[in-house]
């Protein structure tokens, strides 16, 4: 019995400082080098101030915004300290009625808007942090957005087209547009009257 | 089913199959100690181990001291995660001072991660410091899969040996493992997933200055976001090819740092199936007949691929709970459609479903979305290929062990239809052998459908579901299901934190990790007793398509007759209700 001890405890000894020390050092040390600005989080700054991540949704309830996906996370939506879903099954009258509400309160911000609600923008992502929306629900919010922001429709609907990341190869992920990076662009539409700057990633 | 769900999983498919064949290749050599060039370059620090730990190479072992090493390792492996947990301390890699865990979330995460489970009854960021997360969490995910590739060896050892009493030495199986597999891979794909804004950093958070600052449902004015990171890539990268699935938050891989693209997303897919898959072309090699390797794989697909597409065609439906809501679920040009709700929009509904059947028919347990929130029947084929044992590619090296007793299962079936002593690569398969076998089969089955029953009954059990009626039930079948084969994913509106299920999972854990891998190491050491007996006329090959339709028969039979009642009082009830709206 006593005989497999000693390497059962040597080898773990050895394994941790393999794997749980020098293995994660390394790649940090390497991912440093080699992706400094992925390996922190993808930030975006904004005139020097960090504004967010690249990666990481964030709430939006004015209407001069687009959006974004309905969050579950805990006690507020979007926090990114606590990443979580709703879990709320198919067949769960809860989920009936949060996906109706979410439905009446995009309504009432554009009541002249009478067409389907694409689902994403009324169903919690699975992250809590999801930070795109379908071109579908993007589009969708374009009145609203345009009006709040008294810009014509056409510009804005040509800064979501513009804002639209394809599959990759045209077969992996789906259609998508950054509800960040897209209200960032808007905002850069007023700051720099009428022409579009690039933001800068941090 | 679009075009485009079909050619991913082709796609997906197909480079599984032309990566895994090279790595198949390269692990048999190594287990055979012929891959000269990595021996050279990593053979000095397998020797300073061994060196160490006072190991002899050729120290063969007979299984009983083999089972017992493997024992040994797994209990030092608990004790430890454990003891990081209950002494997380302020200062020790704590940048966000988290308290110590409970005693019965300790005990449950060791038990998860030794065994190779990775079940978790916690949120990443909000429970582990940074040194649990790598000193104990990180190093279990190495050495438990690096187990259960060293039991596959010692169990094919069994098979081709002639006459012998030992299956092999445990330790330098399980070194080899990690260091010739496991370990360069990770760093390759840690590295990787970083490029793609997997964060890797000890740092513990970062605050941004939000966008448009927003009131919460307090009415309380929120202007900062704070972004939890951490090293994050270093785990995943071996969560994902080392089937463990264990987060680093709690989102798992529908966090946005733990899977930010669609790219990061396929070659996740792709690394967790890629060593379970690698391990038959292995196993062929070794057994010196790559026919019998490549129809444990092609039984493996057969089962995998039709529930693939059943799982896509079942999210890409739309929830009829919410038909007259005035909302759009259609699939097109614009957006997925489909079942939306704990699916990322990057991953939309094919990625979402294509990796919820990888990551249960693998062992592996990492989710890119919510499995509670799938559709009844999207729900339903997770939980099933959880059910059939973990062995359609399964855990690494576990399942192909799993898959074997089914060989053997499906070799004596065949024996009694026709009235001859079943045997399996020249091996006679004996009464000792098929009541090992019947062990490995019962035993996790009775801990999901008794475990089930038990928490039906008490208090404890039923209230920790978060969802009403049918489905709630699912959870609790899916809570057992998952921790009894070794999975990990869960229907997470299970409330898993309480001391009940913190410990009934624990049970169910350690019954289908150990009174698996116990049995199989006893028909390992059996086998390698026996005296090989010459292919006949009467001997029945294990190669051909008729053999891999008994065994997929042989797989597909046992696993309904056992869990299709259970099924039905769950998914099925559910499915019939929604549809009857």
């Amino acid at each position: 019995m006593f005989k497999e001890l000693r390497p059962a405890i040597v080898l773990l000894a050895c394994f941790t400082l393999l794997t749980g020390v020098a293995y994660p050092l390394l790649t940090t040390a390497s991912a440093r080098l080699a992706f400094p600005r992925q390996a922190a989080g993808s930030l975006i700054a904004r005139d020097g101030v960090v504004v967010g991540s690249e990666l990481i949704g964030q709430p939006f309830d004015d209407p001069r915004y687009f959006w974004g996906r309905p969050s579950s996370t805990g006690p507020a939506a979007y926090n990114a300290s606590a990443s979580g879903a709703s879990n709320l099954g198919p067949s769960n009258a809860a989920l009936a009625q949060a996906v109706s509400a979410r439905a009446r309160s995009l309504r009432e911000a554009d009541p002249d808007n009478h067409a389907p609600i694409p689902i994403d923008l009324v169903t919690s992502s699975g992250s809590g942090l999801d930070p795109h929306i379908s071109p579908a629900a993007a589009l969708w919010q374009v009145s609203r957005v345009a009006r709040a922001r008294g810009l014509p429709e056409d510009q804005v609907r040509s800064l979501v087209l513009s804002r639209v990341q394809p599959r990759t190869l045209g077969i992996l992920g789906e259609v998508r547009v950054n509800v960040l990076e897209l209200n960032l662009a808007l905002d850069s539409i007023l700051s720099s009257g009428g022409s579009m700057v690039k933001l800068d990633h941090e | 089913m679009t075009a485009h769900a079909l050619v991913e999983v082709v796609l997906y498919l197909g480079l599984l199959l032309m990566l895994a064949a090279p790595l198949g290749a390269y692990m048999a050599r190594i287990y055979e100690g012929q891959a000269r060039l990595a021996q050279k370059l990593a053979g000095p620090v397998e020797r300073l181990l061994y060196r160490l730990a006072r190991i002899r190479e050729d120290d063969d072992m007979g299984w009983q001291r083999y089972a017992l090493a493997v024992l040994s390792f797994s209990f030092a492996g608990t004790l430890v995660v454990y003891a990081l947990q209950r002494l997380q301390l302020p200062w020790a890699l704590n940048p966000a001072h988290l308290p110590p865990v409970s005693p019965e979330v300790s005990l449950n995460t060791a038990v998860s991660f030794a065994s190779n489970t990775n079940w978790q009854a916690y949120g990443g960021e909000t429970t582990m410091s940074h040194l649990t997360q790598v000193l104990g969490l990180t190093v279990q995910n190495f050495v438990s899969a690096a187990t259960g590739m060293a039991v596959l060896v010692a169990l094919v050892r069994g098979i081709t040996r002639k006459q012998s009493q030992g299956v092999g030495n445990f330790w330098v199986d399980l070194t080899r493992s990690l260091l010739y597999v496991l370990l360069p891979l990770s760093f390759v794909l840690a590295l990787f997933l970083v490029s793609q804004g997997v964060v890797q950093t000890f740092a513990a958070s970062t605050t941004a200055r939000v966008v448009s600052p927003w009131q919460d449902s307090a009415g309380a004015k929120i202007v900062e976001q704070v972004v939890a990171i951490g090293p994050a890539a270093s785990q995943i990268a071996i969560k994902q090819l080392g089937t463990n699935g264990g987060g680093f938050f709690n989102a798992n891989a529908a966090h946005p740092f733990e899977n930010p693209t669609p790219l990061s997303n396929f070659v996740q897919m792709l690394s967790i199936l890629l060593i379970p898959a690698a391990l038959c072309f292995t196993f062929g090699r070794m057994v010196k007949d790559r026919r019998q390797g490549a129809a444990l794989l092609a039984a493996m697909l057969l089962v995998l691929v039709p529930l693939m597409l059943g799982a896509i065609a079942a999210e890409q439906a739309s929830n009829p709970a919410l038909n007259d809501l005035g909302l759009d679920s259609a699939s097109s040009a614009l957006q997925s459609g489909g079942n939306l709700e704990g699916k990322e929009v990057r991953f939309g509904i094919v990625d979402s479903a294509i990796w919820a059947t990888a990551t249960t028919a693998a062992s592996n347990g990492s989710v890119n979305a919510m499995h509670d929130s799938f559709m009844p029947l999207g729900g339903l084929i997770p939980m099933w290929l959880m059910q059939l044992g973990e062995i359609v590619f399964g855990g690494v090296g576990s399942g192909l062990y799993g898959m074997l007793v089914y060989v053997l299962i499906s070799v004596f079936i065949a024996g009694l239809m026709v009235g001859r002593t079943p045997e399996y690569l020249g091996k006679k398969v004996e009464s000792f052998e098929m009541k090992m076998a019947s062990l490995v089969v019962l035993l996790p089955a009775a801990a999901v459908l008794l475990g089930t029953a038990l928490a039906c009954g008490v208090p404890a059990g039923t209230s920790a579901a978060g969802n009403p009626g049918p489905h709630g039930f699912s959870e609790i079948l899916y809570a057992f299901s998952s921790g009894a084969n070794n999975n990990g994913s869960a229907f997470g509106g299970l409330t898993a934190s309480g001391r009940f299920y913190a410990l009934a999972i624990s049970v169910a854990m350690l019954i289908g990790r150990y009174w698996v891998i116990v049995p199989v190491l006893a028909i390992a050491g059996s086998l390698a007793s026996k005296k090989p007996v010459p292919a006949s006329a009467g001997t029945m090959p294990t190669h051909t398509p008729l053999f891999v339709a008994l065994l997929v028969g042989t797989i597909v039979l046992v696993g309904a007759l056992t869990f299709a009642p259970a099924l039905v009082l769950g998914p099925i009830v559910e499915h019939l209700q929604l549809q009857a709206r």
